[in-house]
């Protein structure tokens, strides 16, 4: 009997632990939903901000943060995928590889604002790219990195060898074998990885902070050397730092259901390959 | 006096420090059956494997020995690795299809050898026939091949391999995980193609090698015990070991 109350007690401790932590998550949630979807309107996701950003839309954040995110994938996504396929299928176990995979698991725990630093130091600075859209997208493209290369490693180990033998064995090469069904039945499982990357990199302030972003600029970033605003940090700018931080409230709120339901959308398309995946196994 | 096509003269081969095949000498005979049998762990699958150069990629194997095709041998430094595996094919223990439909399946190999494309389809054609394949699939070439019963994707493995028309084509344990119908298939298949192909098999079933081997090669611990006719080995072995294992003393 006594057994019996100790066995629910657990549970109750363990189900009370879920729905503590389910509930904040929808308090938040609801907090900013409720106040932010009055702001939400067709004007303030297409229009230019007006009157010191008190009225208006938040246009050229939103166009910034995708510019972002597109640099940020062409130069993370190449990279790290080579670098994924090197260290799986080309690389032979040694002392050093295993030093190689250490230092980028190890990549992934830096803080953000480290790579901030480094971007401002290397890109800004010693390539002479100025604080710019490419100088930031670069930067995130670094922090990034990592992440891609180890859900790529992943994504490649949980392929069978005998998915590469089969090809061997009709005589393709090992680069070809590799680029024909390796990387094809890998590509839902490295596509998750990149999704969920590229959603965690489209919401991070502190890389971009020294690097590009602006507080406001007039008109839309279009070339690759502009300065640009981004959503996140437009958000931190008009809970923080606008000088009518009462006024600007609902507009604060709007952002982040723009910012929040981008990320949302970016995690369910992940979630939707990944099911995919497994319905086809 | 039979014409050898595969040949493996002194073979050693270790992984790492262990040895696992011990001074190989064997001769497979030109268009017959040969099965490889021994328990397991007794290199036979290994041994298999080194005629179509398998082991490259496992960075702790390392052999020596001769291994020859006719007279090309084998692991010559200035030989494709490529062209060899086009002559020399492989069937595996578990049906490995591509990702890919059942056409591609058959042309992937057709492609990358940069076969003609416009004797593709008959090529295909012709060998999904000779593995009693073409009727069950011609209406659905386009369906991924991974949607085959395991017996059709075995069948259609081993199209896949005929399809390049190589000299020698390696079985390792091909009916393994299948049932007994498809197993028939596939024996039926093996005695049909053994005219024109030099077939090396590995076989735990000793009913299997009876039926289709002319030779039989026993191996123990790494080692080649035994090479004779089929009919020897399991009605008059010389060698002790070779007696007790197929009389199913152990295994």
């Amino acid at each position: 009997m006594k057994k019996k109350i100790g066995n629910y007690f657990n549970w109750l401790l363990l189900i009370g632990t879920t729905v503590i932590v389910c509930l904040l998550l929808g308090i938040i949630l609801l907090d900013i939903f409720s106040k932010g979807i009055p702001a939400v309107s067709w004007n303030f996701i297409h229009a230019l901000p007006r009157e010191g950003m008190t009225k208006g839309g938040i246009l050229p954040a939103i166009v910034g943060t995708t510019l972002l995110t597109f640099i940020t994938t062409i130069f993370a996504v190449p990279f790290g995928i080579a670098c994924a396929v090197y260290l799986n299928e080309y690389a032979r176990p040694s002392v050093l590889t295993n030093v190689i995979r250490a230092s980028i698991r190890n990549l992934s725990g830096i803080p953000s604002i480290i790579y901030g630093l480094f971007g401002l130091a290397l890109f800004v600075q010693a390539f002479r790219l100025g604080t710019s859209v490419l100088s930031a997208g670069l930067t995130l493209g670094l922090l990034s990195l990592p992440y891609i290369i180890t859900t790529t490693e992943e994504a490649l180990k949980r392929i069978p060898n005998s998915m590469r033998e089969a090809t061997l064995a009709l005589g393709a090469t090992q680069f070809e074998t590799i680029k024909d069904v390796v990387l094809l039945k890998a590509m839902p499982g490295i596509l998750t990885g990149v999704i969920l990357t590229l959603s965690r990199a489209a919401g991070e302030t502190a890389p971009i902070l020294f690097t590009g972003v602006a507080f406001y600029i007039n008109g839309l970033t279009v070339s690759l050397n502009q300065e640009f605003m981004a959503l996140p940090y437009h958000l931190y700018m008009l809970s923080t730092q606008h000088q009518s931080i009462e006024q600007v409230r609902p507009l604060a709120y709007g952002t982040a259901v723009v910012l929040i339901v981008l990320v949302f959308f970016l995690n369910t398309l992940a979630f939707y390959i990944r099911f995919k995946q497994r319905t086809q196994d | 006096m039979e014409e050898i096509k595969l040949s493996a003269h002194a073979l050693n081969l270790y992984f790492g420090k262990k040895q696992i095949l011990k001074n190989i000498n064997i001769d497979f005979p030109k268009n017959e059956v040969t099965s490889l049998i021994g328990p397991s762990g007794c290199g036979k699958s290994t041994l298999l494997r080194c005629f179509n150069r398998m082991h490259d990629l496992t960075p702790e194997a390392s052999l020596n020995g001769t291994l020859k095709l006719d007279d090309l041998d084998i692991y010559d430094k200035n030989n494709s690795v490529t062209e060899i595996r086009k002559r020399i094919g492989m069937v595996f223990q578990k049906p490995n299809p591509l990702p890919k439909s059942i056409y591609e399946n058959m042309s992937y190999a057709l492609n990358l050898h940069k076969f003609p494309k416009n004797e593709i389809p008959q090529l295909i054609e012709l060998a999904l026939k000779e593995s009693y394949l073409w009727d069950e699939v011609k209406d659905e070439l386009k369906k991924p091949a991974v949607k085959l019963s395991g017996g059709q994707q075995q069948r259609l493995c081993i199209a896949r391999t005929v399809v390049l028309r190589p000299e020698v084509i390696l079985m390792d344990e091909p009916c393994s995980s299948l049932d007994p119908i498809s197993t028939n298939k596939i024996e039926e298949m093996i005695l049909s193609l053994k005219n024109n192909y030099t077939i090396v098999i590995v076989t735990h079933n000793m009913q299997q090698a009876q039926r289709i081997s002319n030779k039989v090669a026993f191996m123990y611990l790494g080692e080649l015990i035994e090479f004779d006719t089929s009919k020897n080995i399991f009605k008059n072995p010389q060698q002790e070991l070779t007696r007790n294992y197929v009389e199913g003393h152990f295994g």
